[in-house]
């Protein structure tokens, strides 16, 4: 499954985190390509959350983030999209799918309400991910794989450079999980983005990602799924039991 | 304004044929919606509490402009409040204690200082109109502050609702889409603070942030969208506003505590509005809030 232009990537370099005297993160390098899925996997408390936040820019780091073309040159400013793990929310707000998506769509005051037209482009943004049947959903009566569809639809706008994943499959189902990954799939070819998915599901990095990337506050070791499960590095955090 | 008096005037009511009752029914038709709209996001983004603390702190602002010698009141319980509304944010998002308590320290902390200096020498009888307010002695001048205050305040929250939505769904996402998610709930936590600290004389310490709830809960149960809340409970507090002020002048009750009961009753039927509306639903709808229920099956 290869479908990197090999032109562009996201270069990270040396990117390290400190808080309060205590080192989260030393010298993390990798290129997440576009159009490749670059899984990140760990044990708890490895700082891929933490490298998460460094990479949407929401923590002080060190270290350097581009987005750089073939010759290393820098192409854009680099445009995000993020996938949280799952929304801590009131669950009984009076809140739809299509009001949360509209502020991805429009200036207008959600509460003033939605255009015909706006809805007809979050119509078109949820049909992506197969999920037009949510738009009039309480966003609170959404499942799990559902609410992840729909986070995913709002990810894709505006169009971003590279896609963030952080453990999106956690408490969904193995129907929904499925539905999320061959969304995932085709989008990386249609696309052509980067995407970084966080996750502990082993067996899933394997099928999917084309890199992977095992970390435990630095890089121990990365490379193409194959190669990485039969480090020794992936045994030492893992235990060969593990290996899939 | 004239003419607006003397529209109300043309309403066969008799309370209406008196300059204050319109003066008074002008401030509530410019109150009640912008207390309705702020609502909305205070209970959403479970904030009652705060805006409770918020009310209390007007004694302290008062007292404090009492001791450093201010000559107006209003612009010591405004500075006093807004600084109040933002150190309690700051010691929030350090989390280094729960919200609640944090509010509940600050809440109390802020009455005790207040009462403290306003009974100094016993003279908090003066001040003892601030606990219930009164909507009937408002003036012109006054009127214009509170129309300059919706108009800011409705602009202001148009700019900065959508932002503040993400923020309440998921912070690290809103951040991650460009939302100063920080900035924005500053600014939410200031207009709350403005909000009550320019009307507290009108409504009270002890009522204010029922104005500011009590509307946006019933509008709450009735909604589902986020529009239908803004509607609703605009149209509840209008209405309750409205009718708790004429109710109190035609029966000589108290106008403050009328609206608000206005508000309770409204509240009360919202409840068994949505319990009528839930039972219809429960035969199509079993999942339960925090289940997940079974996805769409595997392609």
């Amino acid at each position: 499954m290869e479908h990197s232009c090999h032109l562009c990537h996201i270069d990270v370099q040396n990117v390290s985190v400190s808080r309060g005297g205590q080192e989260l993160l030393r010298d993390v390098s990798m290129h997440i390509h576009c159009g490749q899925l670059t899984a990140l996997i760990g044990q708890n408390g490895a700082g891929k959350t933490t490298f998460i936040r460094a990479l949407l820019r929401q923590i002080p780091f060190s270290g350097s983030i581009r987005h750089v073309n073939e010759h290393g040159r820098d192409i854009s400013r680099l445009v995000t999209g993020y996938v949280p793990q799952h929304l801590e929310f009131d669950r009984e707000m009076p809140l739809t799918v299509q009001d949360l998506m509209a502020t991805a769509f429009t200036r207008r005051p959600v509460w003033t309400g939605v255009s015909k037209a706006v809805r007809g482009q979050i119509l078109e943004a949820l049909a992506e991910v197969n999920a037009t049947d949510l738009i009039d959903r309480p966003l609170g009566r959404c499942s799990g794989g559902e609410t992840q569809r729909m986070l995913l639809a709002l990810s894709l706008h505006p169009a971003p450079d590279l896609l963030v994943l952080d453990e999106p499959v956690s408490g969904v189902d193995a129907g929904g999980l499925t539905l999320f990954l061959e969304t995932l799939d085709r989008l990386r070819a249609s696309r052509h983005m980067a995407i970084l998915l966080v996750s502990h599901d082993l067996r899933l990095v394997r099928e999917y990602a084309d890199h992977v990337v095992l970390l435990d506050r630095t890089v121990l070791t990365q490379g193409a799924p194959d190669y990485v499960y039969q480090t020794p590095e992936f045994d030492r955090v893992f235990g060969s039991g593990e290996v899939v | 304004m004239e003419a607006v008096y003397h529209l109300f005037g043309a309403i066969p009511l008799e309370s209406l044929q008196f300059g204050f009752v319109q003066k008074a029914l002008l401030a509530v038709l410019l109150l009640t919606p912008l207390f309705g709209l702020l609502g909305t996001m205070a209970v959403n983004h479970q904030m009652a509490f705060f805006s409770d603390a918020l009310g209390h702190s007007a004694l302290t602002g008062i007292g404090l402009g009492i001791l450093l010698g201010l000559r107006n009141d209003l612009a010591a319980m405004l500075i006093f409040g807004v600084i109040w509304a933002l150190l309690i944010l700051v010691i929030k998002r350090t989390g280094a204690a729960s919200a609640d308590t944090v509010i509940s320290v600050f809440s109390s902390t802020s009455v005790a200082a207040g009462l403290l200096i306003l009974a100094a020498g016993g003279g908090f009888a003066k001040y003892s109109s601030l606990l219930i307010g009164d909507i009937l002695t408002i003036e012109d001048s006054e009127l214009i502050w509170l129309l300059a205050a919706l108009a800011a305040g409705v602009t202001l929250w148009a700019f900065i609702y959508n932002g503040l939505l993400l923020t309440s769904v998921n912070t690290p996402l809103a951040r991650s889409r460009g939302v100063r998610t920080r900035l924005w709930e500053s600014a939410f936590v200031v207009m709350v603070a403005v909000a009550v600290m320019l009307s507290i004389r009108w409504i009270g310490v002890l009522l204010i942030n029922a104005l500011l709830i009590l509307p946006a809960a019933a509008g709450r149960n009735l909604a589902r969208t986020i529009r239908q809340h803004a509607v609703i409970t605009v149209c509840i507090a209008l209405v309750c506003g409205v009718g708790g002020l004429l109710l109190s002048c035609e029966t000589g009750t108290a106008t403050g505590p009328t609206i608000v009961l206005c508000c309770a009753a409204c509240y009360v039927l919202s409840l068994l509005g949505k319990g009528l509306r839930d039972r219809q639903k429960t035969p199509a709808a079993p999942a339960k809030q925090n289940e997940l229920p079974p996805d769409a099956p595997s392609a």
